[in-house]
């Protein structure tokens, strides 16, 4: 537990002086790439977005489970994965109506979260949370398995929700998907945020997660709060699969890759926080495409995961994260 | 009553029964003899994991195979059993496999295995136990040097590589872009590309990679629009490639794509959709019976299979079944020659030449242990979702 609880900030304007000096490094970054590449330079900060609103969907997964148990839910990439999967079954497949399909995929991810909370997270309540973060992967171990068993290892392809024909600005093109995808990130930002911030059971939830003895007594019992963040970084997982599918494809194994990224831009964020999720996936989404773009294209992954050490390294509350506990 | 309606059954089944034998006979055609002792042949196959699509339908052309030689006339009228193993896409579980079907079944020779990798944890035991192996994997180096026993079907990552540049050099297009999976299939081609590029007089002017699991490409093919490429060739398996073709239809890029053998499937096409139309890529022929020359050996090869496939699974050939076939056909038929007799069988093998199989027609010699001509693909170009031939010229 303590390794996980972030320790007091003793030098709160040092944090402060990082978090601008960040900030006006990708401000720069991006200044640079506008001047010297023009509208090549701005293709690449649109596709970073877009790129980075998938991200930040992902991340938004890890912040949920955080904020409510502090265990890092390894397994959100998958949820992702299932979203696309059962989509591609109900509606390519099987011929639902798009929002039908996207409804009971939802639902199902939903109910698979719940389950799985309550059948290998719940029983080890006592345990440390380094042990139910193995849990997690193993959860993503298995939950890949049995996906790959009912849908097979070929990708598969899930239709556009508004065509394909990409729309140009500024010499830029981009598919009307990558709207939805942004879209949606803003809208489910707002909710994870005022469910978080604004209602009872919401606060409740984070106050459990930094005294469990204390939120009990106002009503909210650790194990309930689990469920609740596991059901919905389940449905937000899903929802999040199901809407970049149409740019990302879909396939049993795509939440790796998925569950890395977001993992890493929620850390960057601020692990814990809904509007450093969004943050964090925009910046990284935007910085790999910029490497890309300019440095030979073979190290853009690096870039993401020496991002990740560094802000391990230096700043481990991420962007927005805070160094002291939460007052609710 | 429910005896009697039984017996009766029977009775008609036995007239039936009586009649095949007879027809059978009349028309002459040949038995397996069944007092003569079973030819057995290993197969290690990626039946699971990975690499199962491609396990998976060799092993289906084998299983047809092994009907189609019993129910005629055998393998010089010995009944034959293929012994079929799954590697479960692993190197370490192939050799262990190989070893087993060697030691413990003691076949005669072996097929397999579907991947590079699981072949190249294969060949020194086939080697070093001298029992002859044809694989059905296309790495270059499964055969380059060439080991005395080991054999391949498929035509090789080489051959798909000179055939794209043939075909670029014949289009007049000098300057390529290379984009490629940054896996070892990826960037083992673009190396291979950029070496011989120059002899084909084409200039590669940029080369960039991409992860297998990227989604978003356009940061790449921008940088490629500000280079002089007259062509885009895209080296890697899906679904990056469908990635780079939608991508490219987004940015408004109309430079040819060249994808690479890795896209000859109908997964592509459904994978990239629209911006599938247009993209070339080097195959088998069999992809496209059509072009084969009709009334030609091979052609009523690839027909007959192609039907015979289709009877039995429900399901059209894809060139993972031809290989695995072929291997088999090549196997049986040296075996019709040497027998059981591994290092007889091996030369046999060796000897193979002028054989038609679904690929293509095999000729193996001591240098050769590749069998199929880079004049054996064709390149085919996606048009309305269709595969047609592409003419050079």
């Amino acid at each position: 537990m303590e390794y996980w609880e972030f320790h007091v900030g003793r030098a709160d304007r040092r944090q402060r002086a990082l978090l601008v000096g960040s900030a006006v490094f990708v401000g720069l970054v991006i200044a640079a790439t506008l001047i010297s590449k023009g509208s090549t330079g701005f293709q690449w900060i649109v596709s970073g977005i877009t790129v980075g609103s998938i991200y930040a969907l992902i991340a938004m997964g890890f912040s949920v489970i955080y904020s409510s148990t502090r265990v890092i839910n390894f397994a959100q990439g998958e949820f992702s994965m299932l979203g696309g999967m059962l989509m591609y079954s109900l509606s390519t497949r099987g011929g639902l109506p798009p929002w039908l399909g996207f409804i009971f995929s939802v639902l199902i991810v939903t109910a698979i979260g719940a389950a799985l909370e309550r059948l290998t997270i719940h029983p080890m309540r006592d345990q440390s949370v380094i042990t139910i973060i193995i849990i997690t992967i193993g959860i993503a171990i298995a939950l890949r398995a049995v996906a790959k068993w009912i849908w097979g290892t070929d990708p598969v392809k899930i239709a556009s929700f508004s065509g394909d024909s990409p729309i140009r600005f500024l010499g830029a093109a981009v598919v009307p998907q990558s709207f939805w995808v942004f879209g949606f990130a803003i809208v489910v930002v707002i909710l994870v945020f005022l469910f978080f911030n604004r209602t009872l059971l919401g606060k409740g939830m984070r106050a459990a997660a930094t005294n469990s003895d204390a939120a009990s007594l106002v009503g909210v019992s650790s194990s309930t709060s689990s469920l609740i963040a596991w059901t919905i970084a389940a449905a937000v997982g899903a929802a999040a699969g199901i809407v970049i599918a149409p740019i990302n494809f879909a396939g049993y194994n795509f939440g790796i890759m998925l569950g890395l990224k977001g993992f890493t831009a929620a850390v960057l964020g601020g692990l814990g926080s809904a509007p450093g999720a969004v943050v964090g996936g925009l910046v990284l989404g935007v910085l790999e495409t910029i490497t890309a773009g300019v440095f030979p294209s073979g190290y853009k992954d690096a870039v993401a995961f020496l991002i990740l050490i560094l802000v391990l390294l230096i700043r481990p509350q991420g962007l927005l994260g805070r160094a002291e506990d939460v007052k609710v | 009553m429910l005896k009697k309606t039984s017996s009766g059954l029977i009775l008609v089944a036995l007239c039936l029964a009586v009649l095949v034998a007879v027809t059978a006979a009349g028309c002459g055609e040949q038995k397996v003899d069944t007092s003569k002792e079973t030819y057995k042949i290993g197969a290690v196959l990626s039946l699971s994991g990975p690499a199962a699509p491609l396990g998976q339908p060799e092993q289906r052309a084998l299983d047809l195979l092994e009907e189609q030689l019993n129910d005629g006339a055998g393998v010089d009228g010995h009944p034959v059993e293929f012994i079929i193993e799954d590697d479960e896409s692993q190197p370490e579980k192939a050799k262990a496999a190989i070893t087993k079907l060697i030691n413990q079944e003691k076949v005669a020779g072996v097929i397999g295995s579907s991947t590079t990798g699981a072949t190249l944890a294969m060949a020194p035991v086939a080697q070093s136990s001298k029992i002859p192996l044809i694989c059905c994997a296309a790495g270059t180096k499964i055969t380059n040097p060439v080991m005395s026993y080991v054999f391949r079907t498929p035509p090789t990552d080489s051959m798909a590589i000179t055939k794209v540049l043939q075909y670029l050099k014949a289009k007049k297009i000098g300057k390529i872009a290379i984009l490629h999976d940054s896996n070892a299939f990826g960037t083992g081609g673009a190396d291979e590309l950029s070496q011989k590029a120059g002899e084909y007089d084409v200039e590669v002017v940029a080369r960039e990679s991409y992860g297998s699991t990227d989604t978003d490409m356009t940061a790449q093919l921008t940088k490629i629009k500000g280079t002089p490429a007259e062509a885009i060739v895209v080296w890697g398996t899906n679904p990056g490639p469908a990635s780079i073709a939608k991508n490219m239809q987004q940015l408004g890029m109309n430079i040819p794509y060249v994808g690479s053998h890795g896209i000859a499937n109908q997964k592509f096409i459904e994978l990239a959709g629209a911006a599938a139309n247009g993209v070339v890529f080097p195959a088998g022929k069999l992809l496209v019976p059509e072009s084969i020359e009709e009334g030609s050996e091979w052609r009523t090869m690839v027909d007959d299979f192609a039907a015979e496939y289709k009877a039995k699974y429900n399901m059209d050939i894809d060139t993972f079944a031809a290989h695995g076939y072929d291997a088999g056909l090549i196997m049986t038929k040296a075996m019709e020659e040497a027998g059981t007799d591994p290092v007889k069988l091996r030369d046999a093998i060796e000897e193979t030449t002028a054989l038609v199989g679904v690929d293509g027609e095999y000729n193996y010699s001591a240098k050769d242990h590749d069998g199929l001509k880079t004049s054996d693909l064709i390149m085919i170009i996606i048009e309305n979702g269709k595969w047609t031939e592409e003419k050079s010229s």
